[in-house]
């Protein structure tokens, strides 16, 4: 979670992202972003994120993007 | 023969009137509508005096845009298209250049707009023009007296002072544009388009016109599906769209997360893509999807209306390679100039210049920076023509095709906008908090680098930069430092940031 939100501080310094639930509904983060953050995700985490997993629902709240990754880490 | 690219409208409401013209998967409009549509704002803003000025669109991107831009074209103005994602500063700036005398605007953009108003400006809304009664005998009048060499419209683009710079092209430029392209790309009416760019760049042209040329139908594809690439791809199959002109971060946003492991585009046969250099391992995974389709890389800045040159892939390519911007379209001729204002020999760098129709008229009331770039063509001292110097190095490989090798200046391609480093710094600079600021590009992760000195901290000076800076222009990094790298000659010195950014 530590690296995690260290990845998404530096795509956005002043966004608080403990507490954002809409960061793709209210635009925070946008197309650029998620190429960027899956990309560095991929990275970091050595998963595969596939493009059916990307959707407003896993990319909303750290929280969600925290569960996507542990879910992808389970399969 | 057309010089008014309503001409293309009014033939082809003729012959496929109920057809879907323009559609952003929810809402449509048929020729039809778009001819009446048009006609009817036409007749307000004739009705309203007036003509040959600037008209600006300020509405969010929907077929209804399209159809308003139609209608400031047939009252024999030119639009601006101004859009909400552009930060109210820019906008400003914009609205001082053109001091256009009216702004159309939208239900959604309405409230914005109207912080906007001046005395001499008005803001008036689409739905309440949009069934004015057309009156065909005012508009057939200004279309009899139209000219080809008078603008359509004018779109802005980033400049190093910070002020943007409004690129304004003629009717004549826009159809010779239309015809060129529509020939290499092979379209026709059974083209349906799926269009990426927004309609406040000239980008959007590529679908726009050929669209009324042909009877096509063009989808504006909403714009928060290129952040979703398995519903973007569905999106495609839904509407069978068969045709894409893209920037390659929205094409490699599909490609680089196994998309078509899941789901491929079914009905695609014509890829073209531009603005960007195209990684070779990105390309090759669309190329081995979608094998019979055609893919075709295009270059060319907006200073030369549209695109200017079109490379049709036709052999492999190793990762590492750069894909050519091949030859200009027909009509337009591009001259490779080396800095003592010869041009480049076999193999040698020179700056791309462009001659021809489609160099655009210059920039809108700036007459200084029109002139150090729309020059009088070196080679020819015997009367009066402008080229168009683009700022961009090529050269010739030994196919004879040509080569894009670099920005000239500061200038960078970013996420599919050009961008000038410049620009960002003098907006930054411009902050009280900050002493002095310095860009640089990281170009393998695609991130613009921001170094200051300042009494601000980067979460702050990020903040604060969101309301001055279009979103693409925003820096990926921010740096604070307590001292900054100078050359010799008092200059900052780029080249020790990049070391430093590399060392980090």
């Amino acid at each position: 979670m530590e690296e995690l939100m260290e990845i998404l501080t530096s795509l956005h310094p002043d966004v608080d992202f403990d507490k954002e639930e809409h960061l793709i509904d209210d635009k925070i983060l946008d197309s650029m972003d998620i190429v960027r953050l899956v990309t560095e995700l991929t990275d970091k985490f050595d998963i595969k994120i596939k493009a059916k997993d990307i959707i407003p629902e896993n990319f909303n709240s750290a929280k969600a993007i925290g569960a996507l990754i542990d879910r992808i880490n389970e399969e | 023969m057309h010089n008014n690219v309503t001409d293309y409208l009014n033939s082809i409401v003729k012959s496929k009137p109920h057809k879907v013209a323009y559609s952003d998967g929810t809402d449509s409009l048929t020729f039809m509508d778009v001819y009446n549509i048009s006609g009817a704002i036409g007749t307000y803003i004739a009705g309203r005096g007036i003509y040959k000025k600037p008209v600006v669109v300020f509405m969010s991107k929907s077929p209804a845009e399209v159809a308003t831009f139609l209608g400031v074209v047939s009252a024999g103005c030119y639009y601006v298209p101004i859009d909400e994602e552009m930060p109210s500063e820019r906008i400003r700036l914009i609205l001082d250049n053109v001091s256009s005398p009216l702004i159309i605007c939208d239900s959604l953009t309405a409230e914005v707009a109207e912080g906007f108003k001046k005395n001499d400006t008005d803001v008036i809304l689409y739905d309440d023009i949009r069934s004015t009664l057309r009156n065909d005998s005012v508009l057939n009048d200004i279309h009899d007296r139209a000219i080809d060499t008078d603008p359509i419209y004018i779109v802005f683009t980033s400049g190093s002072t910070g002020v943007p710079k409004g690129v304004a092209a003629c009717h004549r430029s826009v159809i010779d544009y239309i015809e060129q392209l529509s020939e290499v790309l092979s379209f026709s009416e059974d083209t349906v388009f799926g269009n990426q760019s927004p309609l406040y760049f000239d980008a959007c042209l590529k679908e726009l016109y050929p669209t009324l040329k042909f009877g096509a139908t063009d989808y504006l594809i909403p714009k928060q599906l290129f952040s979703t690439p398995y519903k973007l791809v569905e999106f495609l199959n839904e509407h069978r769209i068969n045709t894409i002109c893209w920037v390659v971060s929205a094409l490699t946003m599909v490609s680089a997360f196994d998309t078509f492991d899941d789901i491929k585009p079914e009905y695609l046969h014509t890829i073209a893509f531009g603005s960007e250099v195209f990684p070779v391992k990105q390309f090759r995974i669309w190329r081995d999807t979608l094998p019979n389709a055609t893919f075709t890389n295009l270059y060319g800045p907006t200073e030369g209306t549209g695109m200017c040159c079109y490379y049709r892939v036709n052999r492999d390519f190793e990762e590492g390679d750069s894909i050519p911007i091949g030859r200009p379209f027909d009509n337009r001729e591009i001259l490779l100039i080396k800095d003592d204002d010869t041009l480049a020999g076999d193999g040698e760098e020179g700056e791309i210049c462009i001659r021809g129709t489609s160099v655009t008229l210059g920039y809108y009331n700036d007459p200084e920076r029109t002139a150090a770039v729309f020059t009088q063509n070196p080679l020819n001292t015997a009367y009066p023509e402008i080229i168009y110097r683009t700022g961009d190095i090529g050269r010739y490989n030994e196919l004879g095709e040509l080569i894009y090798i670099s920005r000239k200046d500061y200038q960078i391609k970013h996420m599919g906008h050009r961008v000038e480093l410049g620009e960002i710094e003098a907006d930054v600079d411009a902050l009280d908090v900050i002493r002095m600021a310095a860009c640089i590009y990281d170009n393998d992760k695609k991130l613009i680098i921001l170094y200051y000195i300042g009494d601000i901290e980067a979460a702050e000076l990020n903040k604060l930069l969101k309301d001055k800076l279009p979103r693409y222009m925003l820096p990926g990094r921010t740096y604070k430092l307590d001292s900054m790298p100078f050359t010799g000659n008092g200059k900052i010195d780029r080249v020790t940031l990049k070391k430093m950014y590399k060392e980090a």
